[in-house]
């Protein structure tokens, strides 16, 4: 059941991130979570590039793996769905101040506790959802 | 392009290629970890385990040189639980949980030409400006 790759490329790549988060920080004084990159990119006048070239960076590195590997590019959900889950992921983030590297990494990393609270109550909610997801589609096994 | 802005780019290419790496690029791996239901796929953790570990150890280290000019690189972070916090929160991983996607792996998944990734970010910015229309936390870990 547990699959020891992927338990090594995901603290491999966990790493990389950790790595990111920080050169971010150092470069721009701000925390890196994407959520709020993306809100301040939309909406603030200031430091808009900083914000642009980080989230060009995300874009660039999805156009490298594609090209150098093949990506599991397709998400299986129906689009009906992926844009409800769009907003509910948009809305929430930008009223709770933050997503899994907002929260999750950046704010777990500084010890704080408000992101503790926040990362357990989106994985709480996550689980709950997917468990009643289950009960109307069959996923295959990866 | 200013050297704040190549440093932000660097930061967000090397974010993005640690997603694809980990794996947490491909909403079943996210799914896998929310599911509980006997087929549960843990590796979301290791990815937390070590972006957290490596993040942690470097701000901790950062705040100890230059005699603590470090730690003033650092936003103030807010402690505060309140209710947008909770309620937002909980909205997001609902959403989380219908898609597999989170903001990075989705704006990532634009680069694949994923065309389910352009539904979900567009779907997603229509979200980010809606949640400016109501109370709520600042972003990241700043103070409200």
């Amino acid at each position: 059941m547990l699959d020891k790759a992927l338990m090594l490329t995901g603290l491999l790549g966990g790493a990389l991130i950790g790595l990111a988060a920080t050169v971010y920080l150092l470069a721009t004084g701000r925390v890196a979570g994407v959520s709020g990159v993306v809100a301040g990119a939309l909406g603030e006048r200031e430091a808009r590039g900083e914000r642009i070239a980080f989230l060009a960076g995300l874009v660039g590195a999805g156009l490298v793996a594609a090209a150098v590997s093949s990506p599991a590019t397709a998400n299986p959900t129906p689009t009906a769905v992926l844009i409800v889950a769009g907003v509910l992921v948009g809305f929430g983030t930008r009223v709770g101040g933050g997503c899994t590297s907002g929260h999750g990494l950046c704010g777990i990393s500084r010890l704080s506790i408000a992101s503790l609270v926040a990362t357990a109550t989106f994985i709480a909610t996550g689980a709950a959802t997917v468990a009643i997801a289950n009960l109307f589609v069959t996923r295959p096994t990866p | 392009m200013n050297r704040r802005q190549l440093g932000a780019l660097a930061a967000g290419g090397l974010f993005g290629v640690g997603l694809v790496v980990s794996g947490m690029t491909d909403p079943r791996n996210v799914i896998g970890f929310l599911d509980f239901s006997g087929r549960w796929n843990p590796s979301l953790i290791a990815v937390m385990a070590g972006a957290v570990a490596v993040h942690a150890s470097l701000l901790a280290l950062l705040a100890r040189t230059a005699g603590g000019r470090g730690a003033r690189l650092l936003p103030p972070r807010s402690t505060r639980i309140d209710r947008p916090l909770i309620v937002g929160s909980a909205l997001f991983g609902v959403g989380w949980g219908l898609s597999g996607y989170c903001p990075g792996p989705a704006i990532v998944s634009l680069g694949f030409g994923a065309r389910t990734a352009f539904a979900f970010a567009a779907a997603m910015i229509v979200g980010i400006i809606a949640g400016g229309l109501v109370p709520r936390r600042r972003a990241g870990c700043e103070a409200p």
